[in-house]
């Protein structure tokens, strides 16, 4: 076994995921006979390779990015429109300070 | 004749001479959609009234307009993670519930400025995250030569609707082979540009160094005409390639006489379908009759290609999924404070599939695991890319199966994650280099299913790709059958 279930439980609160006891246990299973898979990166010598950077010549070439612009009219009934709660213009959200 | 069956050239030309009109071949669309949805379920949410009173402007346009795009007037289907200011986005999740984009992907405002009807949004695995439609949050598509096999994924809807006559043609996006593996299952053209060819604005980010948006067509030259209308630099995608577009249709039908393919025993391994092999060799062979050069060149690092895949795009997805919290837009759960609310309203809205590979990808780059897993994969994708362009000095595209079987069957792999992913095994190169890639359809199996045939091409190459796909397209038939639904 390469992964715990402790470790589970600690990727899924880094992740903000809740699991029920059933899912820890599959994907402690799971991801155990993934990771296992992963293993056979370990054949290769990677000591003097390069980090990939960019697929292609993006980025490269596109030294420059665009103006720093505005070049849409402020609608926030638009962008509001899907908030699960509002309140006016502005989000609803719970409580951050206790 | 049945009008939802021509192609997008085919139709375009009727359109320009007036045989017939817009809103007639709209009408013909959804017909056939409500004869064949029931059984196919490739659509998520269908445009009907938007869809026809588009058909009807694009009828007055094609009065005067002479020079207009061949999309003028054509109805297209749209995997349902491009964001349609309007219409209903899912992203075939609960996380989403009826996300209503305020504004469109750059690739569909190109189209709506074209003329096109957009039809409807098509299902996919929830995310982009799988290889055959099964983690739609909503339903399966089937695919519709077999009811009862996957149509591939993940875009699996627009493979199924472009194949079952539901759309002319179709746009799916791809990150480790959601164009192609689909288009190979359903017998239909899947093309995914080069990485930056095609704007990647307000597609729904998976993984962001691999997404790429592409056509799914009935044949070749529909591909070439739609990746057209999308290719080009955009502003808004700062991956986006400056480079100059150019025309695809018209080398379509230059020879491929001297054209050197490569081959590569790498890709044909061990648990491959034994008539998947045997077609793609006669490929081989047909385009060899056609003046074609066969050139064998090693890509050493394929067997390492899903493990690095797996890590990096895991990754990718862990951190562009951090934000669906429940603040701003999707669904929110009721709990008893912030941290809890994230928890639970992740909990509720996110499938199987997705948690696991959020879950992967947080591991892969947590603490302690970072270099292990996360740095180590990002070097093998160097020797990947490496391998293809020492490759490239000797071949000008490369020929694979797309998948190594056929459609598989509805729940035969859902409970095993890993073997499902390695039937990505010979699409996913592609994405971890960046590179061009299109299946087209090169035989059948004895269960009457379609194979694929991969050409994967040099970066910003798509018109060699599609010259080869075009030549060995006209020298068979394979494109013309159809699934009787």
């Amino acid at each position: 076994m390469k992964l715990t279930r402790a470790e589970v439980q600690r990727v899924a609160r880094l992740a903000r995921l809740r699991l029920t006891a059933g899912e820890e246990s599959e994907l402690t299973e799971q991801l155990d006979n993934i990771l296992g898979y992963m293993d056979k990166l370990n054949q290769i010598d990677t000591a003097n390779i390069e980090l990939f950077s960019h697929a292609s010549d993006v980025g490269n070439s596109n030294k420059a990015l665009r103006d720093d612009k505005v070049t849409n009219q402020p609608d926030a009934d638009a962008l509001l429109a899907n908030a699960p709660d509002r309140d006016a213009t502005f989000f609803k959200v719970p409580k951050i300070l206790e | 004749m049945n009008l939802a069956a021509l192609t997008l050239h085919e139709a375009s030309d009727r359109l320009r001479r007036r045989e017939i009109s817009s809103s007639e071949l709209t009408e013909a669309v959804f017909a056939r959609i409500a004869d064949t949805d029931d059984k196919v379920h490739a659509y998520l949410t269908l445009a009907r009234e938007d869809a026809l009173a588009q058909a009807k402007q694009a009828d007055e346009r094609l009065k005067h307009d002479q020079a207009a795009s061949p999309l003028l007037g054509i109805p297209l289907a749209v995997k349902d993670n491009f964001l349609t200011r309007g219409l209903r986005t899912t992203c075939a999740s609960k996380i989403l519930g009826d996300f209503m984009p305020p504004y469109d992907a750059t690739t569909i405002g190109k189209l709506r400025n074209a003329g096109a009807v957009i039809v409807g949004k098509t299902n996919l695995d929830e995310f982009a995250m799988g290889s055959s439609a099964e983690n739609s949050a909503f339903f399966p598509t089937r695919n519709p030569w077999n009811l009862e096999r996957i149509p591939g994924g993940s875009s699996g809807g627009s493979a199924a609707a472009v194949s079952a006559d539901q759309c002319i043609a179709a746009l799916g996006t791809d990150t480790g082979g959601s164009i192609r593996q689909p288009a190979a299952c359903c017998g239909v053209v899947g093309l995914k540009p080069t990485y930056g060819r095609v704007s990647r604005y307000g597609i729904i980010a998976f993984a962001s160094s691999m997404d790429q948006v592409g056509p799914m067509t009935k044949d070749v030259r529909d591909a070439a005409l739609l990746l057209q209308a999308i290719a080009g630099h955009d502003p808004a995608d700062s991956t986006s390639a400056k480079r100059p577009v150019p025309n695809y249709a018209a080398e379509l039908s230059q020879s491929v006489k001297g054209l050197r393919i490569g081959v590569s025993s790498e890709f044909f391994v061990d648990g491959m379908q034994q008539e998947v092999e045997l077609a793609v060799n006669d490929a081989i062979l047909k385009l060899e009759t056609n003046g074609a050069k066969r050139e064998y060149i090693m890509l050493p690092h394929t067997e390492f290609a899903t493990a690095v895949y797996y890590i990096i795009a895991t990754a990718e997805a862990s951190s562009n999924l951090a934000r669906y919290d429940g603040m701003r837009f999707g669904h929110r759960a009721d709990a008893k404070d912030l941290t809890e609310t994230y928890m639970i309203s992740r909990d509720e809205g996110f499938g199987a599939e997705v948690k696991r590979r959020i879950m992967l990808g947080t591991y892969v780059l947590s603490a302690g695991y970072y270099d292990q897993y996360y740095l180590k994969a990002q070097r093998i994708r160097t020797l990947i890319k490496q391998d293809f362009d020492l490759a490239f000095n000797d071949c000008d595209v490369i020929l694979t199966p797309t998948s190594p079987t056929t459609a598989f069957k509805i729940g035969e792999k859902i409970r095993d994650p890993l073997q499902m992913y390695l039937s990505d095994i010979y699409t996913i190169s592609a994405n971890l280099a960046g590179l061009p890639a299109l299946s087209l359809p090169c035989g059948f199996d004895q269960e009457n299913m379609p194979i694929g045939l991969q050409i994967i091409g040099k970066p910003f190459d798509e018109s060699t790709v599609l010259r080869v796909a075009h030549a060995y397209e006209q020298a068979t038939e394979w494109h013309k059958k159809k699934p009787k639904l």
